[in-house]
């Protein structure tokens, strides 16, 4: 059904995505909750600087990160001593995609935090929990929904990722040519309209099902909290 | 016994309270909203930090000492029901009341939790509740469920936040009956914060007032009561006394009871749905008591009281003044003209009569001090029963289990 080159188009784009939100899945909701429920000086700053991926030019985070994780920058140079090599890499293209995905992904981790009364967290405490049972108990499952939203956001978007990825991880085929930069390619070359076309049609499907599923898990989550049977 | 004196400067508001509550019993903290008694609950309850002060539990050190020590509220085993009931949205009614309960290691010891639950869910009669999701129960129930997730952590003195706030009269009534019963039949203190007169009068043994950050004063509820100097503070009492009592006897064809108030000295009311023998709190209202000089005659006024006058207050400026009474050895405030006092030549240490009318005094005035003929006998809640051999085992393990980083969730 799938040509060879959609094929490694499509599941390069899968495998960068999953690794991407992987990645950022901890690290978001620890920024999230950090966010949401502490008052520190500098936390407008802290909420900008996360948010810039979203009104940058992608091109200038691509260029950001080969600057900072190139061969010669300031974190690459490190990274090269012990052979992780991130720029022209599908591990390059992860992180550009998790960077640009991330800001996505904290915002509606933090919406839902916010959502919830700290009231049951107080009553939790009173009740003998201490703050690691308080957090998995009853932070974590009341904010699923706003977890798997975000979840879900960010992996649309890294699967859609495409200016920061070029700039930072090129267009190779089979390592950093992702399902965007095929269509791209396609574009560029006379003749494979078609091509184009298919490849277009099959994005569009991932999107469409990425959503579907994030709605269903939320419905279910959400369902769940109120009683009924999901 | 809690003793604490706490500190605290929110903005402009000043905290500054020094209590010491008994090892049983109901003591109430009244005051009007804003004046600093939820403050005060959930510094005891170590939600919010004092500036400074101390607070000790049973000689046990929970805020301030010498190290300046602070412990989290998750160690200090203070049951907490809020305005609001705070059930977990996301656990059933059981995975709730299950949610503060010790981890049980051994089978013996899910045993005992086992039948913990199912006292306190009989006491508390949420039988058919318990699979219940939160979002499914009325405001009362609800209540019940947050009361009975509280006692089952088995914590060492309950704090009641106006758990009656926003419940429609019946479901309070309902309500108030279960607590004023698990105030009875439980053995750690209460403290019960409230600005709801009725509440404090059915439930309280002790009474605090709070007053613009500070307990301007406490003790005994009846003697409060009666105190003319805390009338400014207590006046939304309607002024009146608490006297105890026990039902003497019932007249079926006249429909009217007969209650006893010590030294020989009875009183008629209409008849009470209570048996012979019934230890009752009474509350008699001010405005209700009249004086005479002598036991008058023609008159529908058949309850005429031996007592002596303890104190007068009577002001320039007011219609009225205030008595208090001794009566049976109980104080017992009375209010009549200024005229009339002046005319009837009262003065402290005189020896009258007080007339109560009996239609005055209806149901709602008398509380019960005994378990209900109804109740389901209840083997402490609450507290480890003696009964258990291995009580003190059992207890000390559980004591520590809260503290277990990352416990497993209380769901079954």
């Amino acid at each position: 059904m799938l040509s060879a080159l959609e094929w490694e188009a499509l599941s390069l784009s899968l495998k960068v995505a999953c690794v991407a939100v992987g990645l950022s899945l901890i690290p978001g909701f620890a920024a999230a909750w950090w966010l949401a429920r502490r008052e520190f000086r500098g936390k407008a700053l802290v909420d900008g600087l996360l948010h810039l991926p979203l009104v940058l030019p992608p091109v200038v985070v691509g260029y950001l990160l080969l600057v900072t994780f190139g061969r010669n920058g300031v974190i690459g140079q490190w990274l090269a001593r012990v052979d992780i090599v991130l720029p022209f890499t599908w591990q390059g293209a992860a992180l550009a995609a998790a960077v640009m995905a991330f800001p996505l992904m904290v915002r509606a981790m933090r919406l839902s935090l916010e959502a919830i009364d700290p009231g049951l967290e107080a009553a939790a405490r009173t009740l003998g929990a201490n703050p690691l049972r308080v957090l998995f108990t009853v932070t974590m499952p009341l904010a699923l929904p706003g977890i798997l939203t975000g979840g879900m956001l960010a992996f649309a978007r890294a699967l859609s990722e495409f200016g920061a990825t070029i700039t930072f991880a090129a267009n190779i085929p089979g390592e950093t040519r992702t399902l965007p930069l095929a269509l791209y390619t396609l574009i560029q070359t006379p003749g494979q309209e078609g091509a184009a076309a298919r490849l277009c049609a099959i994005a569009v499907v991932i999107a469409m099902l990425s959503l579907l599923a994030s709605e269903w898990l939320a419905r279910r989550a959400r369902l769940r909290m109120e009683g009924r049977d999901a | 016994m809690l003793d604490f004196h706490l500190h605290r400067q929110q903005g402009a508001f000043t905290l500054d309270a020094t209590l010491k509550v008994p090892a049983r019993g109901v003591t109430a903290l009244f005051g009007r909203s804003g004046s600093g008694k939820t403050t005060i609950l959930r510094l005891i309850a170590g939600l919010e930090r004092p500036d400074h002060g101390h607070l000790r539990l049973d000689g046990e050190c929970l805020t301030g000492g010498e190290n300046d020590i602070f412990v989290p509220a998750h160690r200090r085993r203070l049951g907490v029901v809020f305005q609001e009931p705070r059930l977990f949205p996301h656990y059933s009614v059981r995975g709730n009341l299950r949610y503060g309960m010790p981890r049980a290691l051994t089978p013996a010891q899910r045993q005992q939790n086992q039948s913990r639950l199912h006292e306190m869910v009989t006491l508390l009669g949420i039988e058919d509740l318990l699979s219940r999701m939160p979002g499914q129960l009325s405001g009362g129930e609800a209540r019940r469920v947050a009361i009975g997730r509280a006692l089952l952590s088995r914590p060492r003195m309950l704090l009641l936040d106006e758990p009656l706030t926003g419940l429609d009269g019946a479901r309070k009534q309902e309500l108030l009956h279960y607590i004023a019963r698990l105030a009875r039949e439980i053995e750690i203190p209460i403290l019960f914060v409230s600005h709801d007169t009725r509440e404090l009068f059915a439930v309280a043994d002790r009474l605090a007032l709070v007053d613009n950050g500070r307990i301007t004063a406490s003790g005994e509820i009846g003697d409060m009561l009666s105190r003319l100097d805390l009338a400014p503070q207590t006046g939304r009492f309607e002024a009146g006394s608490l006297l105890t009592a026990e039902v003497l006897s019932h007249d079926d064809d006249w429909q009217l009871t007969r209650l006893g108030l010590g030294a020989g000295l009875s009183l008629k009311l209409a008849r009470l749905a209570m048996p012979v023998g019934r230890r009752v709190r009474l509350r008699l209202r001010a405005r209700d008591i009249s004086i005479a000089l002598e036991t008058p005659t023609h008159t529908s006024l058949r309850n005429a009281l031996p007592a002596v006058i303890h104190e007068i207050e009577s002001e320039r400026g007011h219609a009225s003044a205030e008595l208090v009474l001794g009566i049976a050895g109980q104080r017992v405030r009375a209010r009549v003209d200024r005229l009339v006092c002046q005319e009837l030549g009262l003065k402290v240490g005189l020896g009258v009569k007080a007339l109560i009318s009996s239609v005055a005094l209806s149901g709602p005035d008398v509380i019960s001090l005994d378990a209900m003929d109804d109740d389901i006998p209840m083997v402490n809640a609450a507290q480890p029963s003696a009964a258990q051999p291995n009580a003190t085992q059992t207890d000390t393990a559980q004591a520590k289990a809260p503290n277990d980083a990352g416990s497993a969730s209380p769901a079954s």
